[in-house]
């Protein structure tokens, strides 16, 4: 846990870069601090590893007041990662990866051999280790980044913009590998960016900054979707906050109709007549394995002939209910020329059809179920804050609400966060 | 023949040549060496401390400048005819191209990896001599090479104030008794001595940074 205490950083010449920022970054999870530049959160992530000392207020891990030991002490008990890795370019990437527990006096070959280990965490092939960080490609020095911050096992993660320097396409394998590694480690990570999907889609909490470092808004990905504080957070958020917050449904509540799915081989006209009395405005045509091949107009099909021989319109793509969210079923419906979007199992299999309409509504469902979960976390928030010990107490209780809601009744605020992942 | 008549030598010198091959190392090598641990703590100096950095230059410039005989002479009084005497000169001079080497190495090391150092809590010390020290290292190494070759090659004058300055003695004792053989071989010898230490140089420092190679290609 990592707790901001009206925490200021003011420079002699007057700018103020942090201004009483008070937060406290939950235990085993990612806080993200994210806004525009000049708000102050990479001052306030060095702030945590003393690089930067606070004019006023305190900064504590766990209760313990940064400054209660010595500056390279703390710093070797904090994992730090930065935007272009930092890698030390004079050395090996194993001797990278084993610089703090060396600083720690750990011997060579246990460091050496838990260097190796990271290696394989972090997803980097082991015959790199004698190579120097310039033989390695954007990503993968970003990777040995990661691992010599993991080296001396510290509880505590800082990670300053880790992924802005590489390409999108990298930058998402890196994002994704990176919930993995979380999910085994599950350190308490601050980490900073200024690139709103990226806190989103990382953050198990976001603190929106702005500039003069001034907090706007602390709150879990869904809720700082669904109730931004303010103008500026709702305009740093984004004009389709509405569909990205679909990001934290899960899809798998979706009733899907069977009716419309029609293999390849059926006969045309025994199938129009039966979708046309059924009022079916559209069918879905699927080979003998089930999968899709395409939407027949019941109207215009042929007299004669089977099904699959009709003209066919293209299905866009696919959506799996259970491990896609909301957000993925609305695109593929959205993308479809005829409105319905086509669901299938993990191997492609169709296991039904659904409508633009349908898909509404359950957003709707989705939406009310979410926000009867926020006010009852907040009653609870409201209860916790009435103790003497507020502000944990609040954070502790929180996935505990989660739970317990989970088991009636509609999952929380984090648990459809887990599955859209 | 050149190297008939260069390799006929006087029994004098034939004698005393490796002696002034030991002298001629000894001087030159030691200068430099002199020249670079003075010049490590002004140069890291001068690149934390801009503002340092041109007066210093104009300094060791100014003093590059000083003709060696005059700079002999105000030596003597202090320290005689002695390679002491040519060993301060030397040392003096190789600032000139040193202490720019060293701050030129020193800034390059990126920001990102004094950072990155700084944040796995490397104190100032070992910052320096594992982090910063390493990586100027390859820059460093190229000016001590100038500094070298040039060292050897300014030393010969030092015949002209007494029996000193290695093979700058051959120039002196082959111009006094007319054997032009001895000219030429103290030519040959400097311009060996001066490729050998730069080759073997360069050696050492391709093995002391074997990551430096493509980089620096690269940057």
């Amino acid at each position: 846990m990592i707790s901001f205490e009206r925490v200021t950083k003011r420079y002699p010449d007057g700018t103020v870069a942090v201004n009483e920022l008070s937060f406290t970054a939950p235990d085993g999870a990612i806080t993200v601090l994210v806004g525009p530049s000049g708000c102050g959160k990479t001052t306030s992530l060095r702030m945590v590893n003393r690089l930067i000392e606070p004019t006023e207020g305190r900064i504590a891990i766990d209760g313990t007041d940064v400054r209660a030991r010595p500056a390279a002490e703390l710093r070797r008990s904090i994992g730090y990662v930065i935007q272009h890795a930092g890698l030390f370019p004079h050395r090996t990437i194993v001797d990278n990866i084993t610089t703090v527990p060396r600083l720690l006096g750990t011997d060579r070959r246990t460091a050496r051999n838990r260097a190796h280990e990271l290696m394989e965490l972090v997803g980097l092939d082991p015959a790199l280790a004698k190579r120097y960080p310039y033989q390695l490609s954007g990503g993968q020095q970003q990777r040995v980044g990661v691992a010599r911050a993991l080296a001396a096992d510290p509880p505590v993660l800082l990670m300053d913009e880790p992924f802005s320097a590489v390409d999108p396409i990298v930058r998402k394998g890196l994002q994704e590998e990176f919930l993995r590694i979380q999910g085994e480690v599950a350190k308490t990570i601050l980490f900073v960016t200024h690139d709103i999907d990226e806190a989103i889609k990382l953050g198990d909490k976001i603190a929106v900054l702005r500039e003069g470092g001034v907090l706007a808004q602390f709150a879990s990905p869904d809720r700082l979707l669904a109730e931004p504080a303010d103008d500026f957070v709702e305009q740093f958020l984004g004009r389709d906050r509405g569909i990205r917050r679909l990001t934290f449904y899960p899809s798998a509540g979706l009733s899907l109709q069977e009716g419309p799915v029609v293999a390849a081989d059926t006969p045309a006209p025994s199938a129009r007549d039966a979708a046309l009395s059924a009022g079916t405005p559209w069918l879905l045509i699927v080979d003998a394995d089930r999968r899709p091949l395409g939407w027949a107009n019941p109207a215009a099909l042929p007299d004669q002939g089977p099904i699959g021989n009709a003209r066919l319109i293209g299905y866009g793509h696919a959506f799996v209910p259970g491990s896609d969210s909301l957000r993925a079923a609305l695109d593929a419906a959205v993308l479809s020329p005829t409105g319905w979007a086509v669901g299938t199992d993990g191997n492609g299999q169709v296991l039904g059809v659904i409508s633009q309409e349908s898909i509404g509504s359950a957003i709707r469902a989705a939406h009310a179920q979410s926000s009867t979960e926020r006010e009852r976390a907040d009653e609870k928030a409201a209860a916790a804050d009435a103790s003497p010990d507020s502000g944990t107490a609040a954070e502790a209780d929180e996935p505990s609400a989660a739970d317990s809601a989970g088991s009636e009744a509609p999952p929380s605020d984090e648990a459809p966060l887990e599955q859209a992942r | 023949m050149i190297a008939a008549s260069v390799f006929d030598l006087p029994s004098y010198v034939q004698h005393s040549y490796l002696g002034l091959l030991g002298e001629q190392l000894e001087v030159s090598l030691g200068a430099t060496l002199g020249g670079l641990l003075v010049s490590l703590p002004i140069g890291q100096a001068c690149a934390r401390w801009r503002l340092l950095y041109p007066p210093v230059l104009g300094l060791v410039t100014v003093a590059y400048s000083i003709p060696s005989l005059a700079l002999f002479v105000f030596l003597i009084d202090y320290t005689g005819i002695t390679d002491t005497t040519l060993f301060i000169a030397l040392a003096l001079y190789s600032l000139c191209i040193l202490v720019p080497g060293v701050v030129d190495g020193i800034r390059t090391v990126p920001p990102e990896v004094k950072l990155a150092a700084d944040a796995m809590g490397y104190g100032p010390a070992r910052r320096y001599f594992q982090v910063e020290l390493p990586i100027a290292a390859p820059t460093i190494m190229a000016a001590v090479r100038v500094a070298t070759v040039s060292s050897i090659s300014l030393m010969s004058i030092g015949a002209v104030i007494g029996n000193l300055g290695g093979f700058g003695q051959l120039f002196t004792t082959g111009l006094r008794s007319f054997n032009l053989s001895l000219v030429w071989l103290g030519l040959f010898s400097l311009v060996v001595l001066a490729l050998l230490c730069d080759v073997l140089l360069r050696l050492a420092q391709r093995l002391m940074t074997p990551w430096a190679d493509r980089r620096s290609a690269r940057a």
